[in-house]
C-alpha cells in the first residue's frame, strides 16, 4: 500500500518548544485518529467539512477532543486523517486554534485505510512504551488518564475503555415526537468481562451477532467465569502496549479495523499469545551478558515478584501450560456519571449537540446565560422572538419577527426571517432561513437556503442545498447527487 | 488486643515491667534513671535506682527509660489536656496523665512503647556513644536523659540537677516541632515563643489560660514553665542546648539520617489537614474507626484508586514506573515485603537511568529529593514496610556518598548498580543462605506449619523438597487475603504433601507439627516479629505446645526500633474486605451496615509477635535466638552505611 503520508509539524511557539524535545509523558504517545469524510454522516460532511470539524454547539469535534487531552495535561498529539484535503483543512483548524497551546502533528493517511492501517502508516512515529490512541469525534469527560493507568497498573497489551450506553434520540423533556424512529439497535457491542471487571475476555459487535457466537473454551475454563454484557460501548479510547500493535499490525496485514480486528485478535488470543514470543527472547538477552549467578538471580526476582502478587488468571493458565505465553487484555469502565458520545451517527450528532447545550453543557466550554441559553451578543432579535432554553446563537446571526427557538443551535451569520419555528434543530453557519418555516429535529448544514414557507422534519439538508418554496419533508436527506 | 496485653506483662517481665513502672514516675528522677555515672546517681532518688532496667532487666537490649516516651507524649498531651493543665503541678500531673496521653496523640514515632534503640549505648555508658545520642536525642527526640547525660557531664554537678528540670522544657519545645528536626534556629524561636506566651499568660493571670494556650503547643508549655523558673530558665535551656550542639556537632549529621522520621498520627486533625493538603492520592478519611486505632492511617479505599488513576497524565514530576508501582501498592497488586521492596527498588532504578541532573543544581542534592517526593507519593499510596523504609535509607545514603568528582553518566551507573547489588545481596542472596540454614533444621518426617505465604519460607520448603527430605506441610490461612492458597497451589504443584487450614484451627492442627516457619515483615530489635497479622497467634499456640518457631527473616528487614505491642505501629487494611466476600451475594449480612455509627470495622494488617515465643530467627547472618537481633541490627548497620 503506498500511503501517501505527510506528516506536518505545525508552527509552535518559542514557549511551547522544549516540549517537543520532552519524552512522551508518562512514556505515552497520544494518537488522534480524526477520521476523513465519513460516509455514515453523509450529508452533514462535505469536502469543506470532514467529520472532525463538525461543529458540535459551533466548536468543531475535533476541540473537544484535544480539551479533553490538554486538561489531563496531555499536549504532544499526533492527529492522524484520513485523506490529503481533509488533512490540510484539519491541519489548518488546528494551527490556528491552538497554536501555542498544544504541540499537535498531523499525519494524513490514504483514505479508506481504516484505524489499523492509518495506524500501521504512522507507525514509525511511534516510540513510547504505549500509545494511548483516541479517536477523534468524541465528546466526552472521562479523563483519559484512566484508562492509561489502568493499562499501566496490569502491564496489559490492551485496555479498552468501556462506558454506558449513552442515551439515544431527543431527552423525554424534550417534548418533541419523533423518538422511537430514531431509536438504535439495542445494544452495540457485547462484552465479556471477568468476573472482577478488570479484564476483557470477549468483545463482538452487536450488529455482527446473528443468533450464536463463539466464546473460546479457554478463555472460559481459565477465567472461570464471564459476564456478558451489552450496557457497555467500547469508546474506542484505547491503550496500546506499542510493541503489541506494532507487531499485530505487522502480522496481520489484512486488519483493517482497530474495534473490529485487531482488539477482538488480541482478545482471542489472550491465552497463546503470539505477540510476546520474541520479546521474552530480547529480555533474555538482555540479561544474558551476566553471569549464570545472575541469571538464576533474575529468575527468583521475577518468581518473588510474581508470587507477591494475587495472580490472574493469565497467570495461573500459564502456570499451568508451561511454554505458553499469555497477554492481558484489561477494560477501564468509565463512572456512569461521566458523559460520553460518539459522533458516528446522524443521530448523534443531534444527540450530542443537544446534549453540550442542555445535560452536558461543562463540556462546552460556554457560559450559559440565566435563561440556560447562549445569545451572542452580536446576534440579532427581532420583536417577539423566543429563544428558549438550552439553545444556542452563533455570532451575527439575525432572527426576524415572532421566532420561537428552542433546544436548537444556530451557528453564525445565519439569517433567520419571521414567524420561522426552529426545534431541536441544528443550523450551521450562513444558512438562510425563509419566513414562516417550520424546522424540527434537522440538520441545516451551512450556507444551506431554505425559501419561505418549508416544513422540515427529520430532515438533513446538504452545505449550499436549496430547498424550494412550501415544501413541507419529512424524514429526507437533500443533497446534489 | 486488651486481653493479649495483659497476660504479656507476666509473661515478659523485663521488657513490660520497665515500660509501665517508669511510666509513674516523677519526671526528674527518670531523667537520671539509667545513668550509671556516680554524678548522677546521687542526684537520682533511692526507690527508683532499685527498679533501674540496667540494674535487673537481663533483656539485651535496654530498655530506654520513660523519658522518651513522655517526652514524646508531653506537647500533645497538652494540647490535648490543655485547659486542664494547672501551671503548678505540670509535671507532676503530666506525668499521672502519660499513659492516656501517649495513647490518643503523640507527635513522636512511637507513641506507646517502642522505642528507638540508639540510646541503649548510653545505658551501656559508653562514653563515645553517649555523645551520639544525645545528639540523637537533640535532633529526633529520643529519651531526654541522653541529654541529661552530656549535661552532667559537661556541667558542674550542681548545674545539671538544676537544669534537669528545664531539659525536659528545652527537650519537648524541640518535640513540639517534631517534623522539623531544627535544632538552633527552633529551639531558639520556640524559646522567644515561649517567653512571648508567658508573659501574655502572666497578664491574662491563669484565667484565661486555656484561651491562650489552646491554640499553640509551644505556649502550652511555656505556660507550664513559667511558674517555676521564668528567669532562669533562658539560661538553663541555653546552656543545655548550646553544651549539646558544640559536642553533638559532628555526629549529629549522621544520626539525624539515622533517625526514623516521626510517624504522622492521624487522629492529629490540623496534621491531617495539613497532609491532606499535599497529598497526591485523595485520602477520604474513614468515617467509623476503632477507637484504639485511630493515630494509623485509615481510607475509604473505593475512591482512591480511581482519583489516583484519572490524574495520571497530571502528575508532572512522577516517573511512570514509580507511578506504576504506586499504582500496584495502592490496588494491592504487589504485597508482600520483599515484592514490595524489589518492585520499589526497581522503579528507583528507572528513576536513576532517566534522571538527568537539571542545569546549575547538584546530583546528589536533587536526586535525592527527588527520590523522597517519590517515596512520599509511595507511603501516600500504602504505608512503607520497615523493609522498604531500610532501602530507602540506603539508596539515600549511596547518593548522598556519592563522590562529587564523578560525572552524571557514572554517577548514574554506579547507584544503578548499587540498587542491583543491594537487591541481589541483601534480599535474594540473603534468601539464598537463610535457605540453607533453615533446610538444615528440616529432618525426614517432620510435620511443618507455616502461615500465610512468606516467600523465604516457600523457598526453604521447595529447597527442602529437592533435598528429597520427606516432610508434609501445613498451611494455615486466614481471610480475607487467603495468602496461603496461592503458596498452596505451588507446593502442591511441586508434589509437595500439603494440609490446608484456617487458623481457626490452630489449636487442634497444633498436636501433629514439629515445627513452625514463619516469615516476617519485620524484625525489631527487641526480638519482637513484625509480621503478618495472626502470625502472633500461631507463634503463641506454638510456643504453648511447645513447637519450635523458627521465624524466617532477611536481614534488611531487622529494625532498631522496640516495640511492645502491635498498635503503636501498624496498618489498616480495606475494611471492606473483611466485612464482604467476593463472590458470595448470599451472605453479605453487613450490607448497609458499613456507615452505620455503632459499627467500626478493623483490619489490621500486621501484629507483634513478642520474642519469647520465638525459638529462633534464621536471617543471612546465621541462626540467632531473637535476644540477638540488637547485635545484628548493629553490625549491620554499620556495614550498612559503609556498602
Amino acid at each position: 500500500q503506498n500511503q501517501n503520508q505527510n506528516p506536518r509539524k505545525l508552527e509552535t511557539s518559542p514557549c511551547f518548544l522544549f516540549t517537543v524535545n520532552s519524552v512522551a509523558k508518562m512514556d505515552f504517545q497520544v494518537v488522534i485518529l480524526a477520521g476523513g469524510f465519513s460516509s455514515t454522516l453523509f450529508p452533514l460532511v462535505s469536502k469543506e467539512v470532514p467529520k472532525a470539524l463538525l461543529p458540535v454547539a459551533n466548536r468543531p469535534v475535533l476541540s473537544y477532543v484535544l480539551d479533553l487531552l490538554e486538561s489531563n495535561n496531555l499536549k504532544d498529539l499526533i492527529v492522524v486523517v484520513e485523506g490529503e484535503d481533509a488533512a490540510l483543512k484539519v491541519g489548518g483548524w488546528i494551527s490556528s486554534a491552538c497554536v501555542d497551546r498544544l504541540h499537535v502533528e498531523v499525519a494524513a493517511v490514504a483514505e479508506n485505510v481504516g484505524t489499523a492501517g492509518a495506524l500501521r502508516a504512522i507507525a514509525h512515529h511511534l516510540t513510547a512504551k504505549d500509545i494511548l490512541i483516541v479517536s477523534g469525534d468524541i465528546v466526552s469527560d472521562i479523563p483519559p488518564g484512566a484508562v492509561a493507568a489502568t493499562h499501566r497498573r496490569h502491564d496489559a497489551a490492551v485496555t479498552a475503555m468501556l462506558c454506558a450506553q449513552p442515551v439515544s434520540g431527543p431527552s423525554e423533556s424534550g417534548g418533541s415526537g419523533g423518538k422511537d424512529k430514531t431509536k438504535k439497535p439495542a445494544c452495540e457491542d457485547i462484552i465479556g468481562l471477568d468476573s472482577w471487571k478488570q479484564f476483557l475476555l470477549y468483545i463482538a459487535k452487536g450488529t455482527e451477532i446473528k443468533k450464536d457466537t463463539r466464546v473460546k473454551k479457554s478463555i472460559l475454563c481459565a477465567a472461570g467465569k464471564m459476564e456478558l454484557r451489552s450496557d457497555l460501548v467500547d469508546s474506542h479510547i484505547y491503550a496500546f502496549k506499542r510493541s503489541v500493535l506494532q507487531k499485530v499490525l505487522d502480522q496481520k496485514p489484512a486488519f483493517r479495523s482497530l474495534k473490529q480486528d485487531v482488539l477482538p485478535y488480541l482478545v482471542r488470543t489472550q491465552l497463546r499469545s503470539d505477540v510476546f514470543s520474541d520479546q521474552s527472547n530480547v529480555e533474555e538477552n538482555g540479561n544474558g551478558n551476566g553471569k549464570n549467578n545472575m541469571q538464576n538471580n533474575e529468575v527468583v526476582l521475577s518468581q518473588i515478584l510474581s508470587n507477591a502478587s494475587s495472580p490472574s488468571f493469565h497467570q495461573v493458565y500459564e502456570s499451568g501450560l508451561d511454554s505458553r505465553k499469555t497477554h492481558k487484555c484489561c477494560v477501564y469502565i468509565a463512572d456512569e456519571s461521566k458523559y460520553f458520545v460518539r459522533l458516528n451517527s446522524i443521530q448523534a450528532f443531534m444527540d450530542v449537540n443537544r446534549d453540550v447545550i442542555g445535560d452536558a453543557n461543562h463540556l462546552s466550554g460556554y457560559s450559559f446565560s440565566a435563561h440556560h441559553n447562549i445569545v451572542h451578543p452580536s446576534a440579532e432579535l427581532g420583536s417577539k422572538t423566543t429563544v428558549g432554553p438550552h439553545c444556542m446563537l452563533g455570532e451575527g446571526s439575525q432572527v426576524g419577527d415572532k421566532c420561537s427557538v428552542k433546544r436548537s443551535v444556530i451557528g453564525r451569520h445565519c439569517r433567520i426571517g419571521s414567524n420561522v419555528k426552529i426545534v431541536n434543530s441544528v443550523v450551521m453557519d450562513h444558512a438562510t432561513i425563509g419566513d414562516g418555516c417550520s424546522i424540527q429535529g434537522s440538520v441545516i448544514c451551512s450556507n444551506a437556503q431554505l425559501q419561505e414557507r418549508v416544513t422540515l422534519r427529520d430532515c438533513q439538508v446538504e452545505a449550499g442545498y436549496i430547498v424550494c418554496v412550501g415544501g413541507e419533508h419529512k424524514g429526507e436527506t437533500f443533497a446534489r447527487k | 488486643m486488651e486481653s493479649r496485653r495483659n497476660p504479656r506483662a507476666v509473661v515478659d517481665p523485663k521488657v513490660r515491667q520497665v515500660g509501665f513502672f517508669t511510666s509513674s514516675q516523677p519526671d526528674s528522677s527518670s531523667s537520671q534513671l539509667q545513668q550509671p555515672d556516680p554524678i548522677s546517681a546521687s542526684a537520682s532518688s533511692p526507690p527508683v535506682s532499685t527498679i533501674s532496667p540496667s540494674g535487673n532487666s537481663l533483656s539485651p537490649v535496654m530498655i530506654p527509660p520513660p523519658r522518651h516516651n513522655s517526652s514524646d507524649a508531653f506537647p500533645l498531651r497538652n494540647a490535648v489536656v490543655a485547659s486542664a493543665v494547672s501551671p503548678s503541678s505540670f509535671s507532676y500531673s503530666s506525668r499521672r496523665d502519660f499513659p492516656d496521653g501517649s495513647t490518643t496523640a503523640s507527635p513522636g514515632r512511637h507513641s506507646r512503647g517502642s522505642f528507638v534503640k540508639s540510646s541503649v549505648p548510653v545505658a551501656s555508658s559508653l562514653p563515645g556513644i553517649g555523645m551520639d545520642s544525645m545528639a540523637a536525642a537533640k535532633s529526633s527526640s529520643v529519651p531526654a536523659s541522653g541529654l541529661t547525660t552530656v549535661s552532667v557531664v559537661t556541667m558542674p554537678p550542681g548545674l545539671s540537677e538544676k537544669a534537669s528540670g528545664m531539659e525536659v522544657e528545652s527537650d519537648h519545645k524541640k518535640n513540639s516541632k517534631p517534623l522539623k528536626e531544627k535544632t538552633t534556629k527552633a529551639e531558639r524561636r520556640a524559646i522567644q515563643e515561649a517567653q512571648r506566651a508567658a508573659k501574655a499568660a502572666a497578664k491574662v493571670d491563669g484565667g484565661k489560660g486555656p484561651a491562650v494556650t489552646s491554640a499553640s503547643v509551644a505556649s502550652t508549655s511555656a505556660k507550664a514553665a513559667r511558674p517555676a523558673k521564668p528567669t532562669s530558665q533562658k539560661n538553663d535551656v541555653a546552656v543545655a542546648a548550646g553544651a549539646a550542639e558544640k559536642k553533638g556537632g559532628p555526629s549529629e549529621k549522621d544520626r539525624k539520617k539515622d533517625a526514623p522520621h516521626p510517624r504522622m498520627q492521624y487522629d492529629d486533625e490540623s496534621r491531617v489537614v495539613k497532609a491532606k493538603r499535599r497529598a497526591v492520592v485523595k485520602q477520604t478519611e474513614a468515617k467509623n474507626r476503632v477507637e484504639l486505632f485511630r493515630h494509623l492511617p485509615q481510607y475509604e479505599h473505593g475512591t482512591q484508586l480511581p482519583d489516583l488513576e484519572t490524574k495520571f497524565f497530571q502528575l508532572d514530576p512522577m516517573h511512570p514506573a514509580v507511578y506504576k508501582v504506586g499504582l500496584q501498592y495502592l490496588s494491592g497488586d504487589i504485597s508482600g515485603g520483599n515484592a514490595r521492596c524489589i518492585a520499589m527498588l526497581h522503579a528507583f532504578q528507572e528513576v536513576v537511568k532517566d534522571y538527568s541532573t537539571p542545569p546549575e543544581k547538584n546530583l546528589n542534592r536533587d536526586m535525592t529529593a527527588k527520590i523522597s517526593s517519590y517515596v512520599s507519593f509511595l507511603i501516600e499510596c500504602r504505608p512503607l514496610s520497615i523493609s522498604m523504609g531500610n532501602a530507602i535509607r540506603f539508596v539515600k545514603n549511596r547518593i548522598a556518598k556519592l563522590p562529587i568528582t564523578l560525572s552524571e553518566s557514572e554517577a548514574k551507573a554506579a547507584l544503578q548498580s548499587d540498587i542491583e547489588r543491594f537487591i541481589n545481596d541483601k534480599i535474594i542472596g540473603a534468601d539464598t543462605v537463610i535457605v540453607k540454614h533453615a533446610v538444615s533444621k528440616i529432618r525426614d518426617g517432620d510435620v511443618l506449619l507455616t502461615y500465610g505465604s512468606p516467600t523465604a519460607v516457600e523457598m526453604v520448603l521447595l529447597h527442602a523438597h529437592e533435598l528429597r527430605k520427606k516432610f508434609r506441610v501445613l498451611v494455615v490461612d486466614s481471610r480475607p487475603k487467603l495468602e496461603g492458597q496461592l503458596l498452596l497451589r505451588r507446593l502442591i504443584k511441586r508434589g509437595i504433601n500439603c494440609t490446608y487450614t484456617h487458623i481457626n484451627a490452630i489449636s487442634y492442627i497444633m498436636h501433629e507439627v514439629t515445627k513452625v516457619f514463619l516469615g516476617a515483615s519485620s524484625v525489631l530489635s527487641n526480638g519482637t516479629v513484625y509480621s503478618r497479622v495472626g502470625t502472633a497467634c500461631v507463634a503463641m499456640v506454638a510456643s504453648a505446645f511447645r513447637v519450635p518457631v523458627l521465624v524466617c527473616c532477611e536481614a534488611y528487614k531487622f529494625h532498631e526500633r522496640v516495640q511492645l505491642d502491635s498498635i503503636c505501629s501498624n496498618e489498616l487494611g480495606d475494611p471492606n474486605a473483611i466485612s464482604k466476600v467476593h463472590g458470595r451475594e448470599d451472605i453479605n449480612y453487613l450490607d448497609g451496615l458499613t456507615n452505620n455509627a455503632n459499627l467500626q470495622f478493623l483490619n489490621l494488617m500486621y501484629d507483634a509477635t513478642p520474642s519469647d515465643y520465638i525459638s529462633m530467627i534464621i536471617t543471612d547472618y546465621g541462626m540467632v535466638p531473637p535476644t540477638s537481633v540488637p547485635v545484628i541490627v548493629r553490625e549491620y548497620q554499620k556495614e550498612h552505611l559503609l556498602v
